[in-house]
């Protein structure tokens, strides 16, 4: 962590960078926020730990129109977003500034609280060269657990430790890999059509529509959004009816088929906790499987799989023969 | 309007026609003399690719029990292109409505050309009976607009 707070202060000490983005100290302790640093002052209160989960490629897009560079810190998978939002000309390339950061996998306060470990007043170990065992803080004394049980979702289908885009590269990354990527989806198709529609009427009544998830999203980054008409009778809860409630995650995880990078913040900033990336990776796995894998954001030159075609794409009553 | 318990049911369908191919197959159908229900409430759009997947999720919510979008054949499409999006599109959100557990009956792409009068007939005639034999569409619906 000190070593980014370095190269931010000589950064901006020698004017190759007016502003810094990166993380700073929330209310509690395990939950850093996205922020924006413009003096040596300020940068006291930057933290990198395992907390710091939030992707700041979405960040750019408004600094991008901000006059001088940005210095932005990016773990591997934000830098998938990053890539998108450059290929959608959201962000201006040369307006940033990216040093890839280390990243050993991102931490969930709630997969410790699912542990039974309550009363957390603070987290020990988080940081990237700390240990393998996270020792616990709460009001009932001392508790541990294993960092990798306190990982995020996402963590656990690592996209791998590769930085798609930087200008410098500062900390060692690990590819946290250890399950398969499309298996809970896998799961929920081979239930019947009836257990599906039982399971996702009961996951998404639990949504709030506080829109988290949307404006969370790096994909989407339109000036304009549908959900924000008054016309479309799904800007705010109370209008809110099943029909929205179902569609609203459908016409969401549509919108961005195809330019989803799966870096899964949409899941993470759910206060519902409705397992979000089940649709955007339901989207992802059918695209690999019709039109050859691919990977947003890997390549900014490839075209997207939804504005592009071949004459012998598959037809779409292959769902129905599917089953 | 209401339809009493013991009245047949009859399902409402909403077919996007491309205005080049489909509605003109349409059309021949009509004027061949060739029946298909009058369930069928068909909505002209200049390509199968103006075909919003909002559309058709908006018109479920108006109470349609089937959609069912048909376009030139590939490769005829008048605008050349169209309709490879489209049917990238729909397979998209056709296997995501099968997936959050709607019946993938209900939902349907069929490429039909100005010259094909019969086969509209014919498509129209099977998918009506698809719907009919699937019943009401109580997954999709939107409450507010019942009756």
């Amino acid at each position: 962590m000190q070593e980014l707070i370095n190269k931010a202060k000589e950064l901006l000490a020698n004017g190759t960078v007016v502003r810094v983005l990166g993380w700073r100290a929330g209310d509690l302790s395990y939950n850093p926020e996205p922020a924006f640093f413009e003096t040596e002052e300020d940068l006291q209160k930057f933290v990198y730990d395992g907390f710091c989960g939030a992707n700041l490629s979405k960040y750019m897009i408004e600094a991008s129109k901000l006059d001088g560079k940005t210095l932005v810190f990016l773990k591997p998978c934000d830098t998938y977003s990053f890539n998108q939002l450059i290929k959608e000309h959201r962000v201006d390339r040369e307006k940033a500034y990216i040093v890839g950061v280390g990243c050993r996998g991102k931490l969930d306060i709630d997969k410790i609280k699912e542990q039974g470990i309550k009363g957390i007043e603070s987290v020990e170990g988080t940081e990237l060269d700390g240990p393998d065992t996270l020792t616990i803080k709460t009001l009932y004394g001392d508790k541990t657990c294993s960092y990798a049980s306190a990982m995020l979702g996402r963590c656990h289908v690592c996209k791998g430790k590769e930085h798609m885009i930087a200008d410098e590269i500062i900390g060692e990354s690990k590819d946290t890999k250890d399950a398969e990527r499309f298996d809970a989806v896998k799961a929920v198709e081979a239930m019947s059509p009836e257990e599906r529609f039982n399971f996702f009427q009961k996951e998404l009544r639990k949504c709030i529509r506080c829109n988290a998830c949307r404006n969370v999203c790096p994909a989407c980054s339109c000036r304009k959004c549908v959900f924000d008409s008054n016309k479309f009778d799904s800007a705010q809860k109370a209008n809110v009816d099943s029909f929205e409630e179902k569609m609203f995650h459908v016409i969401r995880a549509f919108h961005v088929a195809g330019r989803c990078t799966d870096c899964g913040e949409c899941s993470r900033v759910c206060p519902q906790g409705i397992q979000l990336h089940l649709f955007n990776r339901k989207f992802i796995k059918d695209i690999n499987e019709y039109y050859g894998e691919f990977q947003a954001g890997a390549d900014i030159e490839a075209r997207g799989p939804l504005t592009n075609y071949t004459f012998d794409d598959v037809e779409p009553s292959i769902v129905k023969e599917r089953g | 309007m209401s339809i009493g318990a013991n009245e047949e049911f009859r399902p409402k369908i909403v077919a996007f026609c491309c205005n080049w191919c489909s509605y003109a197959g349409a059309d021949l159908a009509g004027s061949s003399r060739l029946a298909y229900p009058a369930d069928v409430k068909i909505i002209r759009v200049p390509c199968s690719c103006r075909v919003n997947p909002m559309f058709i999720l908006r018109a479920f919510e108006r109470g349609a029990d089937g959609v069912i979008l048909c376009g030139c054949h590939p490769g005829d499409c008048h605008y050349s292109t169209g309709n490879f999006y489209a049917r990238r599109r729909m397979t998209m959100l056709f296997s995501m409505l099968d997936y959050i557990g709607v019946e993938n009956g209900r939902t349907r792409v069929e490429w039909v050309s100005a010259a094909e009068g019969a086969k509209f007939s014919a498509t129209m005639n099977d998918f009506v009976a698809k719907v009919t034999s699937l019943g009401k569409n109580v997954r999709l619906g939107d409450l507010r607009c019942k009756n």
